[in-house]
């Protein structure tokens, strides 16, 4: 009976029973040889039933799939027991290496060929080394890496997911998330929102609850309990009502006095553009480009990406679309733009930065290219298209980039605001730029100098922070004093201020961002009814109220229990 | 020994699927008829080609749309098996 303590990073109140993600497979020694009693004969042989083994369980896999997914499993699966592979790992356990090792070195070799070839080859790569994992798991005798196979529904356990783990998890297979690493902010919290399942980040300790264990968890809470009761059961079911009565969107962002808020989603290509409109987002507030980059040796052409990008702009006919250049380096580092050499990637040369300050590994003109493939995507749609960049810092590359974009002929050009800096001198910032978009992740990781994916500096990496607070609020000033001061041309206009990260997908920080003078939120589509929910019950003033009260706090905890205890309608929707 | 020369007609190359296609023909004909099929690069001498069957090698040839290969294979029905091939690279697979 022991409860475990995280951050709660989804809502939804859960009972079910926990499957551990499988370790990832440790590289074998160097040098580790066939052991006394293991003959290079038995070794081949036990070596080919493995490969029998790991190819005809993803020949299985590969009938359940369908379209892409099922070609990529039907080729891996031949990869497992392929000819030169096998052939080669064979000459090295004849010459006294044990069979893991002989693996593990043979699928090294091919992988390195098929990187020197680039392109598509080189992403071949990845497989070579999957089908290498799974054939020293089978060696080993431990499960295979990946997601666990369950006939059942299950709570996934896990150190912490990584992007390409939403690829293979089966959503309808999966009852919520909690990991022992990860912040508020990690993959694991954005996955979870994603796919509306409860999930508790940041639990330590949480790996030792044994597969199959019963557990009752709260992802408001940020609880798990292995103590599961009546009263556990109840609360779930209750969860489940509450859910029910959240689950649609009609797409109206208002407060209670009628105040217009535009709810927007966060996207990433066209399909998911597709979902959001039909969940009712009124527009895109942060299209990432940056997925149709990944993966790539060499940059998309303008075509791949003009079609691309009206995929997107087509799901929002008259609406809003923001898009955000491609923002490469860091936690996404792409091969033809970013240096994998830096000390210090997420202060190094990404996002807006590749353009702007070039290094030796970036090629020019990527971002002026992506600008007129926008500008060509947009003219062939109606969807009302603004453009920003991402990782700006000053004044002067705001105005660069503004640049950039009239000479695309793209007429709203914004930037983020995620970096301190750029908070600071959004009053200058603004003269130059039409919008900017608070991008909360890298505002709050940047502002509390803390790692997104760190586990122990969860509590920093929490955007209700006095400080990442203060930052939003200098930014919604100067562009509140914007509008009150005629610009150049003599126009008081006012300029947006929207936030599209993660924050705005917790209601309760969605209200202290309205009443801080935020006018646009977009989030993951999962999050739009929730959010619209509790907005719907407050008026501009009283967000405003509850703005200043969390604002005045001194911790995040405080600015937190502060916003929550003003609005009792999240404690009725069990949010 | 026989030898066919066949054009890569997918428009990939012999990569992704076509590869898959290939090399899993490649093995069920082989082992029907025992015999061992190579493939290489126009040109290339018959001692440097590659095991056919082996879809690793297909990638690292990195045979692209309209390049010429050289199938070689000795034995019985080895005729018939290259025909049988040859047709498979030359049918677009990526269509």
């Amino acid at each position: 009976m022991t409860t475990f303590h995280g951050v709660g990073v989804s809502p939804g109140r859960v009972v079910g029973h926990v499957r551990q993600m499988p370790q990832a497979v440790s590289e074998p020694p160097a040098g580790q040889t066939l052991t006394a009693r293991t003959t290079p004969e038995q070794a081949v042989e036990q070596l080919k039933t493995a490969a029998a083994a790991v190819q005809s369980a993803l020949r299985e896999r590969a009938t359940k799939a369908s379209g892409d997914a099922k070609a990529v499993l039907e080729a891996t699966a031949l990869m497992a027991a392929d000819p030169m592979l096998i052939k080669a790992a064979v000459k090295k356990i004849e010459a006294g290496i044990a069979a893991e090792r002989a693996i593990w070195e043979a699928a090294e070799g091919i992988a390195n060929t098929l990187l020197q070839l680039g392109g598509y080859m080189a992403e071949r790569a990845r497989d070579v080394y999957d089908v290498r994992a799974r054939l020293v798991a089978e060696l080993r005798g431990v499960p295979a890496p990946g997601p666990p196979a369950a006939d059942t529904p299950f709570i996934l356990l896990a150190e912490d997911l990584a992007p390409a783990d939403t690829a293979i998890l089966d959503p309808r297979n999966v009852l919520a998330l909690i990991t022992a690493e990860g912040g508020p902010q990690s993959h694991t919290a954005i996955i979870a929102r994603a796919m509306g399942l409860p999930a508790v980040v940041a639990a330590s300790g949480v790996l030792g609850v044994p597969d199959g264990t019963e557990v009752y968890l709260d992802g408001t809470a940020g609880t798990l309990s292995t103590d599961v009761g009546p009263a556990e059961f109840s609360a779930a079911q209750d969860w489940t009502s509450q859910a029910a009565r959240m689950s649609g969107f009609d797409g109206q962002g208002v407060l209670a006095d009628g105040a217009e808020v535009p709810l927007l989603a966060n996207v990433g290509n066209a399909a998911e553009a597709v979902a959001a409109a039909q969940s009712g987002a009124a527009g895109v507030g942060l299209f990432r480009t940056e997925f149709l980059f990944l993966d790539r040796e060499s940059e998309p052409t303008e075509d791949e990406q003009i079609a691309a990008y009206q995929g997107v702009f087509d799901a929002f006919p008259g609406k809003k679309v923001v898009v955000r250049t491609l923002d490469a380096g860091a936690d996404k580092p792409l091969p033809f733009l970013s240096n994998a050499d830096e000390p210090n990637p997420a202060l190094g040369v990404r996002g807006y930065r590749t353009d702007h300050y070039r290094n030796p590994a970036s090629g020019p003109g990527v971002l002026a290219r992506q600008l007129r493939a926008v500008a060509t995507a947009a003219a062939r749609g109606t969807a009302d298209v603004w453009v920003m960049a991402p990782m700006v810092s000053t004044p002067d590359e705001a105005a660069g980039f503004a640049g950039l974009c009239r000479g695309a002929g793209l007429e709203a050009a914004g930037v983020m605001i995620e970096v301190p800096s750029a908070a600071l001198s959004s009053r200058h910032i603004l003269k130059h730029v039409d919008f900017v978009s608070l991008g909360t992740n890298d505002l709050t990781q940047y502002t509390m100098a803390a790692d997104r994916q760190l586990g122990p500096l969860a509590a920093l990496n929490d955007p209700w922070q006095p400080a990442v607070l203060s930052l939003v609020a200098v930014t919604t000033n100067a562009a509140q004093q914007a509008a009150a001061e005629p610009d150049a041309a003599g126009l008081a206009a006012a300029k947006p201020v929207g936030v599209c990260g993660e924050a705005a997908a917790d209601p309760a920080l969605a209200v202290v961002l309205v009443g801080l003078g935020v006018s646009t939120l977009s989030m993951t589509a999962r999050a739009l009814p929730a959010v619209a929910a509790v907005l719907k019950t407050v008026s501009l003033e009283q967000a405003k109220e509850i703005a200043a009260t969390s604002l005045q706090q001194e911790s995040a905890a405080a600015a937190k229990a502060a916003a929550r205890a003003l609005l009792p309608i999240l404690e009725e929707l069990g949010l | 020994m026989s030898e066919r020369t066949a054009t890569i007609a997918s428009r990939v190359g012999l990569h992704a699927r076509p590869a898959a296609i290939f090399a899993e023909a490649v093995g069920e004909l082989a082992e029907r008829h025992t015999l061992e099929v190579t493939i290489a690069a126009e040109g290339v001498p018959a001692a440097d080609a590659l095991d056919a069957s082996s879809i690793l090698s297909l990638m690292g040839l990195g045979a692209a749309q309209g390049d010429r290969v050289v199938l070689r294979a000795d034995g019985s029905g080895a005729d018939e098996v290259l025909d049988t091939l040859v047709k498979i690279l030359e049918t677009d697979h990526d269509a």
